[in-house]
């Protein structure tokens, strides 16, 4: 069987996310993006990562990828099954869960979420879902990787609402609040990879796509984008990355119907 | 001891205009059918509470019973929005809707604060998010031994809380496994309660990590077969994806909600006539 080699920016997100995540890590997964990009990682570099989902699936071992967190598939594949206390409070907030894998509708220039409304809380342009296990995903795992699409729309100076906290204003706001994890470590996009510079705390350009423009990054970024010094290129998804990634998908989109 | 009635018996006894009422199910055993006989019933001005809003709530807002929604996560979970659920916050249609939002954490921990008969429950939670200012029920409490400062949170105690189980005996103890999520807590924090089930069996088989509810626990059982659709009954009924797609089209545009609502309340619809 031959493989189209060629491939999309999302998929190119999802692989550089996925690599993100190392074998034997505890992952707390939020449903979409991430989802997608934890379970490729499981079923590629790294099968012994444990995937926790909020609705208290432990080790859950999905052959498909679920079509949401409490999808019947985790149940059944999952080491233990625990209620929404228990997974809040037991496995998430003494920091048993090292990262915390996450989406965004608004993320900004110093990584806090906004995931409640645009515009004004209480007369929204754009009422959002709100934080759902979000918020205490943020604070309390070792760490946190978002996995989002870019446009300056997404990608703005302030978020409109803080629904989970990055890094607040800038350096010392987490160590301030008392936050036990370090935050956001990576955001990665269809273009590339921005992390938190280690004085500003600022989201900075790290790594570019194949094929994207410091340009491009930038046009797609609401706030001025700084570029790390010593910017790098992602490997171009492997063939073996793309077969896995698309044979996920297709049977998430067979399961749907 | 619970009480094995009809759905409509049970609704038509437990459930109250104004009264605070609860369906949960996270994601899996949501009582939907009951949902639909609260609205086929005219119930209004209720403060509806559930975790995750999903289409059982979207059904009832949109139908006008709630003047007040408490939730953590309000999304069409695999698809997009909650567009009832939207409209009445973005454009107060049908009627205005209160709103008191949190994270899981913090509403899971409210139901057990309500289960365990205690006032408010503690967590570290909420600091540096902008939910502290818009929602008056999380507030700050330093520990008494080691003086952090946590997150509390006010007991949730419904009136009522409805939720799905897979498994009744004759004596209306329950039987419920796979995710089961917040239930067993929100059953223990009502003043009443109605749980919907599959079907009634001769004898509750012991399960590995099943919630058994006895019967002197709850108060109302209905025997409603699927009554957990487009949600799913773990081991009875797969989630019907299908229909959670299907309903962005009907939620989307008031005239179809309109008919879609019409069909529910003259009896002759419900979500499987698809």
């Amino acid at each position: 069987m031959t493989v189209d080699v060629s491939y999309s920016t999302d998929e190119m997100m999802s692989v550089a996310a996925a690599r993100r995540l190392h074998g034997g890590s505890r992952c707390f997964v939020g449903i979409g993006l991430p989802s997608t990009a934890a379970n490729l990682a499981r079923a590629t570099h790294a099968p012994d990562l444990v995937l926790v989902y909020e609705s208290g699936t432990l080790g859950a071992k999905p052959g498909r990828l679920p079509l949401s967190i409490g999808d019947g598939v985790l149940a059944d594949t999952a080491d233990s099954v625990v209620t929404v206390p228990e997974i809040f409070n037991y496995w998430l907030q003494p920091g048993r869960i090292d990262v915390g894998f996450l989406g965004a509708a608004q993320i900004d220039r110093f990584a806090n979420i906004n995931t409640t409304v645009v515009g004004r809380y209480h007369k929204p342009t754009v009422r959002l879902p709100g934080a759902g296990g979000a918020p205490e995903i943020a604070a309390s795992c070792g760490e946190v990787v978002v996995v989002v699409r870019q446009s300056p729309r997404t990608f703005v100076e302030r978020v409109d609402f803080v629904t989970s906290i990055g890094y607040g204003a800038g350096p010392g706001d987490r160590e301030r609040l008392g936050l036990r994890g370090a935050g956001p470590t990576a955001v990665i996009t269809e273009l590339g990879v921005l992390q938190p510079d280690l004085d500003s705390r600022e989201l900075v350009l790290t790594h570019l796509h194949p094929g994207v423009t410091v340009k491009q990054a930038q046009a797609a970024t609401g706030w001025p984008l700084a570029v790390a010094a010593d910017l790098q290129r992602s490997d171009p998804p492997t063939e073996h990355e793309l077969v896995v990634l698309r044979r996920l998908q297709a049977s998430q989109a067979e399961e749907a119907e | 001891m619970a009480e094995i009635v009809s759905l409509s018996e049970a609704v038509r006894q437990l459930v109250r205009d104004g009264d605070t009422v609860a369906l949960e199910g996270f994601t899996h055993l949501i009582p939907v059918a009951a949902g639909q006989e609260i609205i086929r019933q005219g119930r209004l001005d209720l403060t509806l509470v559930r975790m995750t809003p999903d289409i059982v709530y979207d059904q009832l807002i949109g139908a006008g019973c709630a003047r007040k929604l408490v939730f953590s996560w309000g999304g069409n979970p695999g698809v997009g929005s909650l567009h009832r659920f939207r409209d009445a916050v973005e454009h107060a249609w049908p009627r205005p809707l209160a709103i008191e939002e949190h994270s899981h954490a913090g509403m899971a921990n409210r139901y057990v604060a309500g289960a365990s008969g205690l006032p408010f429950a503690v967590l570290r939670g909420y600091r540096g998010t902008d939910l502290v200012e818009h929602t008056a029920t999380i507030r700050e409490i330093t520990c008494p031994f080691t003086g952090e400062v946590l997150a509390a949170v006010p007991a949730i105690n419904p009136d009522v809380t409805i939720v799905h189980a897979q498994q009744a005996d004759h004596d209306g103890n329950v039987q419920m496994w796979g995710i089961t999520g917040v239930q067993n807590e929100a059953v223990l924090a009502a003043r009443s309660s109605l749980v919907t089930v599959e079907e009634v069996v001769e004898r509750l088989e012991p399960r590995p990590g099943a919630v058994v509810l006895p019967s002197w626990s709850i108060t109302n059982v209905a025997v409603v077969p699927g009554g957990a659709h487009p949600s799913y009954a773990h081991g009875y009924s797969d989630r019907d994806n299908a229909y959670y797609r299907h309903w962005d089209a009907i939620s989307r545009d008031r005239a179809e909600f309109g008919r879609w609502l019409d069909g529910i309340r003259s009896g002759h619809a419900t979500t499987a006539g698809v």
